[in-house]
């Protein structure tokens, strides 16, 4: 290999790059907007879920109980309904996803039986969000259950025990539980996997396309020359773009870094090898610019964002599709980032996903180094 | 340069893709420093020649020597000593001169001093030596033919494939170019050149008519027109042309004689011989002031003869 065709190549390209608007802007600004939809778009948080109430009591307690739902920050009450057909109707206009039913005799009961139900109906259609809906629901029913059990037995003039039992739980990692701090590290792989491959998708078209692979061919340039005489601006680009959603990530969702900066750097630059070389191959496959970058689009945005366990926890898909994400090498790259974005661990810690990084990055460079014909057909 | 082993050899060289046959066997040689010519429609496989030549395509079957390196076993012996122009001039249009001339000759491992001397060399051959920043998207298509063979030579090749560099240039740039081809072949390099230019092949050494994959014929342009007409061709200025032409068809030099315009044409075997005996006919006629000069036959006469005579009746061409 001579290193001195090998900076020619890479010469050239960085100077295309730079001169050509369209891959300026899917280089540097796509990062950007990027991150800003998705870390803006894509959250799992439920809060502020609409919600209606029927109370067919009216009694001070009844509505001491849909006043704990109006101080609750995951539910906006949107209306009070005076009949079932009115939930129904509430229900299918969109006008709300959950409606408290709280039944005639409410307060009867519990000043009775100590026992009272509260009916809360959900729209599952999001039945992620139902669920998620439902639990909160409980929740607030039930401190408001131990509240309203706890004043009953002091005006029977018994000792105000405090709830028996309790779980005192403590959250790690992500003290706030905030979805976004454990979406935006896989935010970053995303967004490197598509910008990295659809870049590189180009290259190689972009000779075929312009006629100036014929020229090249008849060049001594090796397939390995070509191969990282062509990624090398890339990969700079793809530490550029790393960088800016690094930036993002920190400054403006405010995700916390607990990691060290050399590891994000090396596994990072241990995915943009098998991303960039992903596209490269498509690139030298296909030869055609539009067809290869649709092709890259395709095999990075679908798999990884279902399958890489940025969004979708992977413990909960059945075995089936968790095999299949052993595959996706995104997914790694996405333990990696969450543990040293959140946990702060060490290259050490981290050894199974980086060596699986590795495997990868050796098959992809032996496959596309290879790839390259030095032939026109 | 008989002495010498043929810079190019080709032998049996063919190309099959699928159902067509677009090289059909053909063999050649070419010493060094001559300029071969390809000439013929576009079609007949003078590109795909070329390309098995480069090593870009791999041929059906045939053996390709160049410098005595054999193309199939070392390709990439064969890389280092070609330089090679492509149809579409591989410029990239983003670039600026220097920096395509900078990419390719980096591309073929020149550096420093070298590199710079090289570079100066193609500007000033190419003209450019006032414009190197000029984005090559800018220049007029004379100049980028002239970048293109600068690219193409930067590393002083041996052999120099020139695929149609002329298709698309105006004429005053095509016979500036041919000017430094024919340099560059007075300095050894040998030089393969395809063209369908018929006016082009004066230029060449020898030229090859290629027609449906096919050699039709191989000689220098010369030979070729007397081959093909089967003698050469004279015009005879006189008085009184119609006169002349019942007095010279007789005449047992003359094979053939026809009016054109204000003067005959003659086909005779030998110019020089047959133009004592016209004159003397003619005095001896009472013809006055007969002026006779052997005039060329033009290539695009010789290759319409020479191809029809392949086709056939039915022949179409490609």
């Amino acid at each position: 290999m001579r290193i001195r065709r090998v900076s020619a190549i890479a010469l050239k390209e960085l100077l295309q790059v730079w001169r050509d608007p369209r891959s300026l802007m899917l280089a540097l600004l796509m990062p950007v907007m990027q991150m800003l939809l998705l870390g803006y778009g894509v959250n799992l948080d439920i809060s502020h879920v609409p919600t209606c109430t029927y109370d067919e009591e009216g009694s001070q307690l009844s509505q001491a109980l849909i006043a704990r739902f109006q101080a609750s920050r995951y539910f906006d009450l949107v209306a009070g309904l005076d009949s079932q057909r009115q939930i129904r109707h509430a229900m299918d206009g969109g006008l709300c996803k959950l409606v408290i039913v709280i039944p005639a005799g409410f307060s009867r009961q519990i000043s009775e039986f100590h026992h009272a139900s509260v009916q809360a109906i959900v729209d599952a259609t999001d039945d992620n969000t139902a669920t998620i809906a439902t639990a909160y629901a409980s929740a607030v029913v039930q401190g408001f259950s131990n509240e309203v059990q706890m004043r009953y037995e002091a005006l029977r003039g018994g000792t105000v025990v405090a709830q028996p039992l309790a779980v005192q739980s403590r959250v790690w990692f992500n003290e706030d539980l905030d979805s976004r701090d454990f979406i935006i590290p896989g935010v970053v792989a995303l967004v490197l996997a598509l910008v990295g491959a659809q870049l590189t998708s180009l290259t190689i078209a972009r000779e075929w396309e312009r006629g100036t692979m014929e020229l090249l061919l008849s060049t001594p340039v090796t397939p390995l020359e070509m191969m990282i005489g062509k990624l090398l601006p890339y990969f700079v680009i793809g530490l550029v773009d790393a960088g800016i959603c690094l930036a993002f990530a920190l400054l403006l969702f405010h995700v916390p870094f607990r990691g060290a900066f050399a590891t994000l750097l090396l596994t990072t630059s241990l995915f943009l090898v098998v991303v960039l070389n992903i596209g490269y191959l498509l690139s030298v496959l296909i030869r055609n610019q539009l067809g290869a970058s649709q092709i890259a689009m395709f095999v990075t945005i679908m798999p990884i964002s279902l399958l890489s366990g940025y969004t979708f926890p992977i413990d909960q898909m059945p075995a089936a599709i968790r095999a299949v994400t052993y595959v996706i090498y995104a997914r790694y790259f996405v333990t990696i980032l969450k543990a040293v974005f959140l946990k702060g661990s060490g290259i050490g810690a981290l050894w199974g996903p980086v060596s699986a990084l590795i495997l990868y990055d050796i098959l992809v460079v032996w496959i596309a180094g290879r790839a390259f014909r030095k032939r026109i057909a | 340069m008989s002495e010498q082993p043929p810079m190019i050899r080709v032998e049996g060289l063919r190309k099959q893709f699928g159902d067509f046959l677009a090289v059909a066997g053909i063999s050649f040689e070419v010493a060094q420093g001559e300029i071969l010519g390809f000439l013929g429609p576009n079609g007949a496989g003078k590109s795909t020649t070329i390309r098995m030549l480069c090593g870009l395509l791999k041929p059906t079957a045939g053996r390709i020597h160049i410098d005595g390196v054999d193309v199939a076993a070392d390709p990439d012996a064969l890389r280092k000593r070609i330089g090679y122009m492509s149809q579409k001039f591989s410029l990239y249009q983003d670039l600026t001169v220097r920096e395509n001339l900078r990419f390719y000759g980096g591309v073929y491992g020149l550096r420093g001093a070298a590199l710079e001397s090289r570079i100066g060399y193609a500007l000033e051959m190419s003209g450019l030596t006032a414009h190197p920043e000029t984005l090559v998207s800018a220049l007029a298509g004379g100049w980028k033919q002239r970048l293109a063979l600068g690219c193409a030579i930067l590393h002083r090749p041996r052999i120099l494939f020139l695929d149609e560099p002329t298709s698309g240039v105006d004429p005053l740039s095509r016979r500036r170019f041919w000017d430094l081809i024919h340099d560059l072949s007075t300095e050894g390099v040998t030089i393969l050149v395809s063209t369908h230019h018929m006016d082009e092949a004066q230029y060449c050494n020898r030229i090859a008519l290629i027609d449906r994959g096919s050699i039709v014929a191989l000689d220098t342009p010369g030979q070729l027109k007397r081959r093909s007409l089967g003698g050469e061709l004279v015009r005879i200025e006189c008085a009184s042309p119609d006169r002349a032409m019942q007095a010279l068809a007789a005449l047992a030099q003359v094979r053939d004689v026809a009016v054109f315009g204000n003067s005959l044409h003659a086909l005779v075997d030998n110019a020089a011989d047959a133009a004592a005996a016209i004159v003397e006919r003619l005095r001896t006629r009472g013809i006055a002031a007969a002026r006779v000069t052997q005039i060329d036959a033009t290539l695009e006469d010789v290759f319409v003869r020479l191809v029809s005579a392949n086709h056939g009746p039915a022949g179409t061409g490609a």
